[in-house]
């Protein structure tokens, strides 16, 4: 069973490679369980959606 | 080097580069010398970028990366927390997140931040996101933006940088950790007081 701190480590690198299917396998059991890993998660992907808004732009005005 | 230099990179960060680089390196020469590499390396990115802000950020973090380099070279130890925040610093605040057990602590466990769109629309959000990006240490940074901002794979940016894949993706996460944590306190939640 996963700890809640490998389980961020596996949610940030699901953003840089394929996961494992074994690593796909305990993380989704984790996350089905783990309400603040799925919002950590959730933080991630938005943290990406917001770095390309930043530099796309969003920010002019100045 | 035969790219042509964007006017902005220039006429405008140039100038501030400069003014960044002599305070921290107190060497005019090393100065210019930085800033040079700075914006050779900055080069291969700028195109990417319609934001300026974005690429501002960009810049600087090859410059503090590059400034941290040259100190390192004269075989001075960096303690200036604007340039380079220590990662161990990083790790320690993401590590009190945790219980004995490595589960969250109640009190830190992530919580939703509500619709993403909203945030977005905010002015003062990309302030404080902005804010969030300059805290973090220049190499982290630096790896952060080739990904996020580049676009780069993990292989291409620690073939550019010379770090190992796995080092690569601690250094990824990091930065975001570090990231969340800086909004969560900045926009979020700053209501929560947390320990650093």
């Amino acid at each position: 069973m996963l700890t809640c701190k490998e389980a961020t480590h596996l949610i940030s690198d699901a953003l840089d490679r394929p996961l494992s299917w074994r690593e796909r396998l305990k993380l989704r059991a984790h996350l089905a369980l783990c309400s603040g890993c799925r919002a950590f998660r959730r933080q991630l992907d938005f943290l990406r959606s917001a770095s390309q808004r930043f530099r796309n732009g969003a920010k002019e005005d100045d | 080097m035969n790219q042509p230099v964007p006017d902005l990179l220039l006429g405008e960060f140039r100038p501030q580069m400069l003014k960044f680089a002599r305070l921290q390196l107190q060497d005019g020469a090393a100065a210019e010398d930085v800033v040079h590499d700075a914006i050779s390396a900055a080069l291969e990115g700028v195109s990417r970028f319609s934001g300026r802000a974005a690429l501002k950020t960009w810049i600087f973090a090859i410059l503090r990366h590059k400034i941290v380099d040259a100190l390192r070279e004269r075989g001075r130890t960096v303690q200036i927390s604007s340039l380079e925040k220590d990662e161990a610093d990083m790790d320690e605040a993401f590590d009190a997140l945790f219980a004995a057990n490595a589960h969250w602590h109640p009190a830190s466990r992530p919580r939703d931040w509500g619709d993403p769109e909203e945030t977005l629309a905010q002015r003062q959000f990309w302030q404080v996101f902005e804010t969030c990006l300059e805290l973090l240490p220049a190499n982290t940074a630096r790896v952060f933006m080739m990904r996020e901002f580049l676009g780069f794979e993990t292989p291409e940016i620690c073939r550019n940088l010379d770090i190992s894949t796995s080092n690569c993706h601690v250094i990824l996460h990091r930065a975001r950790a570090g990231l969340r944590q800086c909004l969560e306190r900045g926009w979020f939640n700053p209501e929560v007081r947390s320990a650093c």
